[in-house]
């Protein structure tokens, strides 16, 4: 059992990769009920944005000068995407059936990931993406890489800057109120239009700041990264209760950490070892969402979802 | 609870875009009108990933491919009868593989297809062949199961189509020769053995397995893993804290490259093993230099750059001015290409000069006694449709990239 800390360490990291992205669909969701199964891709054009910037880079940068403005980059590019698909294809439906959005979402998806497949030079394969150097830290029992060590700073700093925009600031404010009552804080003089942008281009923002640290653990970007890992943080944002901020940054880690512990130690449970191993982990992660959803339909944190119905 | 079922909807959404995205094949006509006039047009079908991950093993498979039938065509090797190649795009899905052979049979102009380049595509391909007679003949597949049945490992080899043939060494001996290279040559005695449950993966490692066992070595852990994630750090750890020295992975590159470079990461002092869908440039890059050096993959036939017989392919496949590398299964693409050509020509002969009415039957039959100098070495088929030519290689990567440490024939 002595692999257990550096198994956490795995899941807590994969975890928080699937919490930035899940926030991205939480908001959106916790605003305008609105899936974006684009976000996944949103994700990945990210990555494409932080690559762009380290190839127009003259060679001899650093990364330590690049990583600043690769990430500038990234949220941009995620952004600009995003936030033009908001004005461009769900805005027109708002206020039309549920279903319509919903697929505008999926086609937007599919269209995303064509467009950066034979539009981006060399993005039929796998394009590999600038890696930290230096050598992975010891920590007693944990090794952590320093592709890592990104992630571990990005996300609770991202987290930390999310609670405060949303608790403290008029706009975060403006934000609270719109996802409780839409009508209610337009005539309170909320710009509920604004909101809904600044929502999406939040999500997006998180999900580009995911997708560098994505490049730099992997160190590998290609146009189909944001479809599985964006179904997984949808799961995280489902698991930790959908509209809950907080929620989907939980459910992320508590998805990454059962995956990560199914892939360690299931096989290892007498009469089990078929069912063990990374490629039974995803089984054992969506039983971990059954059961919570059993249990607590609204997600664990969810409590919104009863006041909308 | 508008909104409960909202979520149950899309759920379920969320499961069909999982099928879709997979699905889809694009085509892509090969350039090779050949010049000559007159006669009847033979079409070559090829069926290979030319686009998604695999596509620079797919192209290279195109390219060796279209420069056999421009050299037959400017030798005019076939007395009346121009070739055309026509290429489809399979992605390395087996449904896109099935719909392209289902298109290439109802092109009667087709008399033989060159692929695929993966194992699982090929199975979902060969009844559909089968049934319309129409010979082919795979470059890369290795799965011993195509050929031999699926009970070849128990000694109970049966053939079960007399119109699938390959020119790819099997896995039945891809697996054992890497084993007796890691146990004999290379010293490694303890094994962690991944793979990634595909048709090719799964029966890689299978075969290594046992005979690694065999020879004395422990394998002292198993597991599987799903090549579509990139996340291997779970699987990482297990191998670092099982003190295995060699990781032996039935897979592919896509997943390979950041499987090794997590391993490796993760501080275990393993050499990575594979048999040839790891034998790519990309899976140095994937990996990353320093992580990838010293890693092992086994390659079916010699290396060709080695080969007297393959010195006019290399000087032509540079002249024809092709953008993309032959990879490791050009000269195998240009001999299965040839095959088809040489069978053409028996029926060809055999018939007075004229292309006979059941020509797809008859160049199946032909195949089976085709014989030449091909670029790999000497061209036939055996009982099962396995080439004859059975040479393996094991290269290893150095400075970034592999080379060829030695080359041997596999008597098994």
């Amino acid at each position: 059992m002595n692999e257990l800390p550096q198994q956490l360490v795995n899941g807590l990291l994969l975890g928080s990769m699937y919490g930035l992205v899940a926030v991205g669909y939480t908001m959106v969701y916790g605003i305008v009920q609105l899936i974006n199964f684009a976000h996944g891709e949103i994700f990945m054009t990210g990555g494409f944005g932080a690559l762009t910037v380290w190839l127009i880079l003259p060679g001899g940068t650093t990364l330590w000068i690049a990583l600043p403005l690769m990430i500038i980059g990234a949220v941009l590019v995620a952004t600009t995407i995003a936030v033009g698909a908001e004005r461009l294809a769900y805005r027109p439906l708002r206020g039309g059936p549920r279903l319509a959005p919903l697929i505008t979402a999926i086609g937007l998806s599919l269209a995303l990931q064509q467009a950066v497949w034979s539009l981006y030079p060399e993005a039929k394969s796998a394009r590999t993406f600038p890696q930290i150097p230096g050598g992975p830290i010891e920590l007693g029992p944990v090794t952590i890489q320093t592709g890592d060590v990104f992630l571990l700073i990005a996300a609770p700093v991202c987290m930390a800057f999310l609670a405060f925009f949303v608790m403290r600031t008029r706009t975060g404010r403006g934000m609270q109120a719109t996802a409780q009552d839409p009508d209610t804080a337009k005539l309170m003089g909320v710009n509920t239009d604004r909101i809904i942008v600044i929502a999406f281009a939040l999500g997006a923002a998180f999900a580009a700041v995911g997708a560098v640290a994505y490049g730099l653990k992997y160190g590998v970007v290609d146009y189909k990264m944001g479809f599985l890992l964006g179904l997984k943080a949808f799961t995280a944002a489902v698991l930790g209760g959908i509209g809950n901020i907080y929620g989907a940054m939980i459910g992320g880690v508590v998805l990454g950490v059962a995956e990560t512990m199914a892939t360690a130690y299931i096989s290892h449970i007498p009469g089990m070892s078929q069912l063990g191993g990374q490629s039974w982990a995803d089984v054992w992660a969506f039983v971990l969402l059954i059961v919570v959803l059993l249990a607590r339909p609204q997600g664990l944190l969810g409590e919104r979802v009863a006041d909308r119905a | 609870m508008r909104n409960r079922s909202l979520l149950i909807l899309t759920t379920a959404v969320t499961a069909g875009a999982l099928t879709l995205t997979a699905c889809g094949s694009r085509d892509d006509k090969g350039g090779s009108d050949g010049g000559a006039s007159g006669g009847v047009t033979v079409t070559i079908g090829l069926d290979a990933p030319l686009t998604g991950e695999l596509s620079a093993l797919g192209l290279g498979i195109k390219n060796s491919a279209d420069l056999a039938v421009q050299t037959a065509n400017k030798k005019e090797y076939v007395k009346g009868v121009t070739f055309k190649l026509v290429a489809l795009d399979d992605q390395g899905q087996p449904s896109s593989g099935q719909q392209n052979a289902t298109k290439l049979v109802a092109d009667k102009s087709i008399l033989g297809v060159v692929g695929p380049l993966n194992s699982s595509v090929a199975e979902s391909m060969q009844k559909v062949f089968d049934d319309a007679k129409l010979v082919e003949v795979s470059p890369a597949n290795t799965n011993p199961s195509l050929s031999q049945g699926p009970n070849w490992a128990t000694g109970d080899k049966k053939r079960s189509y007399a119109s699938y043939f390959r020119t790819a060494t099997t896995d039945a001996i891809q697996g054992p020769f890497a084993a007796q290279y890691v146990f004999n040559k290379a010293k490694k005695t303890k094994a962690f053995i991944i793979d990634d449950k595909k048709t090719y993966g799964a029966g890689l490692a299978g075969t290594f397995k046992g005979e690694f066992e065999k020879l004395g070595g422990k394998v002292i852990g198993t597991e599987h893993v799903n090549p579509d994630t990139k996340d291997f750090s779970a699987v990482a750890t297990k191998v670092k804290s099982s003190g295995a020295d060699v990781v032996y992975y039935g897979g592919e590159y896509p997943a390979a490259g950041p499987l090794a470079k997590q391993i490796k990461e993760a501080g275990a002092k393993v050499t990575v093993v594979g048999g040839d869908a790891l034998y790519s440039p990309e899976y140095v890059k994937l990996a990353g230099a320093a992580a990838a050096e010293g890693d092992i993959a086994t390659s079916v036939g010699s290396p060709i750059e080695s080969l007297p017989s393959a010195k006019e392919f290399l000087a032509n496949y540079k002249n024809g001015g092709y953008k993309e590398a032959y990879e490791a299964y050009g000269g195998y693409s240009y001999d299965s290409t040839w095959s088809i050509i040489e069978a053409v020509k028996k029926v060809v002969d055999g018939n007075g000069g004229k292309l006979p009415d059941d020509a797809r039957a008859k160049v199946v039959e032909a195949m089976q006694s085709v014989s030449f100098d091909g670029v790999t070495g000497k061209v036939s088929f055996d009982e099962f449709g396995d080439t004859t030519n059975k040479q393996l290689t094991v290269y290893t990567v150095k400075n970034g990239a592999y080379a060829p440490v030695e080359s041997g024939t596999f008597g098994g």
